[in-house]
């Protein structure tokens, strides 16, 4: 009972602490709520935006990508240079170490907390990175943490990698000195006032920043750091939604069958109360304060250990984010709800125990009740069937007595086979998703990303440097998508033809041939636009001449990674009207060479950044057996749990019903191991009968989640194999022969000669 | 009728202090047998030092008033009790030096019991019940003759809550004897049922007595009874306080109570 109220509260209270941390820790580094690049804007806009209404501060920043030059590390590696906030500014830093720069010394700067753990850097250490082709070494004096970078995620990468992406925050004038961006600004931050429309402040800010090479502004909501916490927190939220319900269904199912037997044993006192002059109604108030009793105890125990796990677990997962504090939140609603589902449970249980007995005349509830009446099934069709032992004859009719119970026992097995169905996919959801993303899509060793554009002919020059085998271009640009009032900030990527480290996948998982004309639409973009192949779409690009245009869908492509819209190169190209131009490019490369590729690429200028697909493969395998095994061991634990107590529940009240029976059978020559079958038989049935009913209830979990899930981030593939049933029913067998083993002692200490003297 | 080669290996082993068979061989043989119950701080001597022999095919009817030691008795000469003290041998074998797994099988190979209670399984029926045990009998008779022979074969296809007491406690006679047993423990058969319906339990014990020479004692406060055994045992006070034999036995039909 307690457990089932723990749990609960556990996981709402958990989820609801980290969501109000979060929110604490945004408000007290004031994170901004609208972010927007620019190529150059003069820091007296900086006034007419915040003159915007709704607007409560505006802060202009500049970013820079320095290329890291980390000794013993030869896979190239990046660092997010930004302007330090000033003292009463945006996006403020929370200094875990040392000090913040010296506003003066313009080779200072303060690092984030991951990279800094990953590199092993305190205050004083000097990191060399490369800029334009130029080394240049800073000084660490402190390292922190903001709201802005929970999640710190590399240009290109899928996963945060803190060895080989970190944020560096420097002092403006120092990096406006290497910019050339002296008075000026390349990124803005704004906070908005309190029931501010974001929406209508986007437009303005786009409207005032276009002049100056703006892309757009986007709203928290597509803040990358802040995406992925939501989709982490959203998760969690999840498995609190299905998960503790189950739990506590499952466990107000046990104290329902277990009060109701125990009230049940209680006949003859019932009996006795009656003919002392006890009325029914009297009674009946009794066995319910009883149980009453018995519920406030387990209801104040699954409140102490629920909210102590909860705070616990929120501890763990603000660990694990790097939340400076933690608000442990008690929400009084959810205390109460796990209250009152287990207290009606416990009374429902008792009353209609009771109420069988409480009516009778006292002489009659003091006698023993009559033998129970069994039938045969079918005309005994089953038994013929089963062409079975007496014994099993028992095991069968003696289930088929109690269906109720019966489907009480088999449901509630199957709920922890649900449970963990539901979840134990995920693994092989997770390598279909690797499969296919990392091994039939995008098949490069390398891609780079050029900070600027570079004309076609500079493919050749890739194709020169060490090691590569194949190099194809890539044009991405920053578009706006939209049909109807739906609108989606996307990139749209330019594939040469006949691309083929680069690949499109067909509904059929098949490649396809980007088409010349259009765009193909990856499923999750088309079902959110509400498109399909031969459909219009806007577009309004955020370079360039910024023009929209109405471009038809033509193809639907697979994909679970972000959203996506592709066109043929010299498509893209021509809708931008940039000319024959690239922006990055995809590469196949000599392994033996690799070292020698980087060192070239890393003196190149102009050459950006560097994504290693097998290191983004690693990573994302790494973050997703991370997540993976905190939820699984969880739900394993929850399941093993369940099982264990409904396995427990049913054979102790079954032997309670039949220890008569059993000891009878002891009598009659039949040993323990017999006596025990009949038991186990019975449960063996209830477990078996629970695993695919558990297996089908899984399954819809499952999709639930995958439609639940489907975040504009990730998608799920759904993706059940054999083995994830197996895997399920062998942790709930075994749960199940653990609670069956437990009950073993009892059996072997049945009292044979107290059977025979009572008559029950 | 038995012989010690149906004894599982390894409890297999002469009763030493057993005399050598005479004419009629002892089936049942006990010797000071002492039983001491502890309750809390109270020690209550259940049986003292109690001696008794039993031949085969015999019917003795055990008497004696509540708590006079003679249920104890039977619970350890049927294998389902231990004494404090004293030895109880069946046949060859010395039943007290038997272990648990030793009693179940002494009790599922040799030793048919019929209770107060009936003790039936309710989610069998009359056939059923009786066919739980020839299934692990090592020579059984039929279901359905057992039924006959304590003249159910009317009633064989319905379950305990639709028969009478009766019937039931036939249908617990009957599963006792389908195993032909070589012993018959009855502790208080009529206990629960009315003379006419007690007299019908009696013809079926006595049937059975005869036609399949099952050494058969009942237990029973009922004095009226004697009258029906081969030989009368009196139970008190955790003694036996003598023993008589009948030298004309009466029909169950002549006696009353």
């Amino acid at each position: 009972m307690a457990a089932g109220v723990a749990t609960l509260v556990l996981g709402v209270g958990a989820v609801s602490s980290l969501e109000r941390t979060r929110d604490a820790f945004y408000e007290a580094n004031r994170f901004a709520d609208i972010f927007a690049n620019a190529t150059r804007a003069p820091r007296s806009l900086l006034e007419r935006i915040e003159d915007i209404p709704g607007v409560l501060d505006a802060e202009g920043r500049i970013l820079r990508i320095a290329i890291l030059d980390m000794p013993g590390m030869a896979e190239p590696g990046s660092l997010l240079l930004v302007s330090t906030p000033s003292d009463d500014g945006l996006n403020r830093l929370h200094l875990r170490l040392g000090r913040m720069p010296d506003p003066n010394r313009l080779n200072e700067v303060v690092v984030s907390q991951g990279f800094a753990e990953a590199h092993g850097l305190v205050p004083g250490d000097k990191v060399r990175t490369l800029m334009d082709g130029r080394t240049r070494e800073i000084t660490v004096t402190g390292v922190a943490i903001s709201p802005e970078f929970i999640y710190a995620l590399g240009p290109g990468d899928m996963m945060p990698d803190p060895r080989r992406f970190g944020i560096a925050w420097i002092p403006g004038e120092g990096l406006a000195a290497v910019r050339d961006l002296e008075g000026a600004f390349d990124n803005l931050i704004v906070k908005l006032a309190t029931g501010a429309s974001e929406a209508r402040v986007i437009a303005e800010v786009d409207a005032l920043l276009e002049p100056y090479g703006g892309t757009g502004a986007t709203g928290r909501k597509e803040q990358i750091s802040h995406a992925f916490l939501d989709a982490e927190l959203q998760q969690l939220r999840g498995m609190a939604r299905v998960l503790p319900p189950i739990f506590l269904l499952v466990s107000a199912l046990l104290v329902n069958m277990t009060l109701g037997r125990l009230v049940a044993l209680e006949r003859e006192q019932i009996g006795l109360l009656k003919a002392l002059g006890y009325g029914p109604g009297a009674i009946v108030r009794h066995y319910v304060g009883f149980v009453l009793a018995i519920a406030a105890f387990g209801i104040a125990a699954g409140w102490a250990a629920g909210a102590w796990m909860g705070a616990g677990l929120a501890g763990m997962y603000a660990r694990f984010f790097d939340f400076p504090f933690l608000l442990f939140s008690r929400s009084p609603d959810t205390y109460a709800i796990a209250a009152l589902v287990t207290t009606a449970a416990a009374v429902l249980g008792a009353v209609n125990a009771v109420r069988t007995v409480a009516w009778l005349p006292p002489a009659v509830a003091m006698a023993p009740p009559a033998p129970v009446r069994y039938r045969r099934f079918w005309g005994g069709a089953v038994e013929q069937l089963l062409q079975a032992r007496q014994t099993s004859v028992m095991v069968v009719r003696h289930l088929l007595r109690w269906p109720l119970r019966t489907l009480g026992g088999v449901f509630g097995i199957s709920l922890a086979v649900a449970a963990l169905v539901g979840s134990l996919w995920s693994f092989g959801s997770g390598e279909r998703m690797i499969d296919l993303s990392f091994f039939r899509m995008d098949r490069q060793d390398v891609s780079v990303v050029f900070s600027g554009l570079a004309p076609m002919a500079a493919i050749h020059e890739v194709r020169r440097l060490p090691g590569v085998l194949r190099a194809e271009p890539l044009r991405v640009a920053d578009a706006r998508i939209g049909s109807g009032h739906v609108t989606r900030r996307i990139a749209i990527l330019g594939l040469p033809e006949g691309s083929d480290l680069s690949r499109l996948l067909a509904a059929d998982e098949r490649p396809m041939e980007v088409p010349e004309q259009g765009l193909v639409l990856s499923e999750a973009l088309a079902d959110i636009l509400g498109v399909g192949i031969g459909d219009q779409v806007t577009l309004e690009l955020l370079k360039g001449d910024r023009r929209t245009l109405s471009v038809p869908v033509r193809e639907i492509s697979l994909g679970y990674l972000g959203l996506s819209a592709s066109g043929r190169l010299e498509t893209v190209n021509r809708m931008l009207g940039e000319g024959s131009v690239f922006t990055g490019a995809r590469i196949a490369l000599d392994p033996s060479q690799e070292d020698a590729f980087y060192a070239d690429v890393r003196e190149t200028p102009g050459s950006g950044f560097l994504t290693i697909q097998s290191l983004s493969l690693r990573k994302f395998r790494e973050t997703l057996a991370q997540n993976q095994t905190i939820m699984i061991s969880v739900l394993a634990v929850l399941a093993g749990i369940i099982a264990f107590g409904v396995v427990y529940n049913f054979i102790r009240i079954s032997l309670s019903e039949q220890g008569r029976e059993l000891a009878s059978l002891r009598v009659l020559g039949f040993t323990r191991s017999e006596v025990a079958a009949i038991l186990y038989g019975e449960i063996a049935v209830v477990t078996l009968l629970a695993q695919p009913l558990g297996w089908l209830v899984g399954t819809g979990f499952a999709v639930a989640v995958v439609r639940g899930f489907g975040s504009e981030l990730y998608r799920i593939p759904l993706v059940i194999g054999p083995e994830v049933y197996a895997r399920a029913s062998l942790i709930v067998l075994g749960a199940a022969l653990a609670s069956a083993l437990l009950v073993r002692g009892r059996i072997a200490r049945l009292d044979m000669i107290e059977v025979l003297k009572t008559r029950e | 009728m038995s012989s010690a080669t149906s004894w599982p290996a390894g409890l297999r082993g002469a009763c030493r202090w057993c005399p050598e068979p005479v004419a009629a061989p002892p089936v049942f043989r006990a010797e000071a047998l002492t039983k001491t119950y502890r309750t809390g701080e109270v020690e209550v001597q259940a049986l003292r030092a109690v001696d008794f022999e039993a031949t085969a095919g015999e019917f003795v009817v055990i008497l004696g008033p509540s708590g006079s030691g003679k249920s104890t008795f039977l619970n350890i000469i049927g294998g389902l009790d231990t004494p404090s003290s004293g030895r109880a041998c069946f046949m060859d074998q010395e039943i007290t030096k038997l272990d648990d797994r030793g009693l179940t099988r002494y009790r599922r190979d040799h030793v048919g019991f019929v209770f107060q209670f009936y003790n039936l399984m309710p989610s069998l029926t009359a056939r059923e019940n009786v066919r739980l045990v020839t299934e692990i009998a090592r020579r059984p008779m039929k279901a359905e003759e057992a039924l006959e022979m304590v003249g159910l074969a009317q009633r064989i296809d319905h379950f305990p809550a639709q028969l009478s007491g009766g019937e039931q406690q036939r249908v617990a006679i009957a599963r006792a004897i389908a195993k032909n047993p070589e012993v018959l423990l009855c502790d208080e058969p009529m206990g629960a049922l009315d003379p006419a319906t007690g007299v019908k339990v009696l013809e079926a014990l006595m049937r059975v007595n005869e036609v399949t020479g099952a050494t058969t004692l009942v237990i029973t406060h009922n004095a009226a009874i004697q009258d029906l055994a081969h030989r009368v045992v009196r139970f008190g006070n955790g003694a036996i306080l003598g023993v008589e034999t009948n030298a004309r036995r009466k029909a169950p039909s002549e006696v009353s109570w």
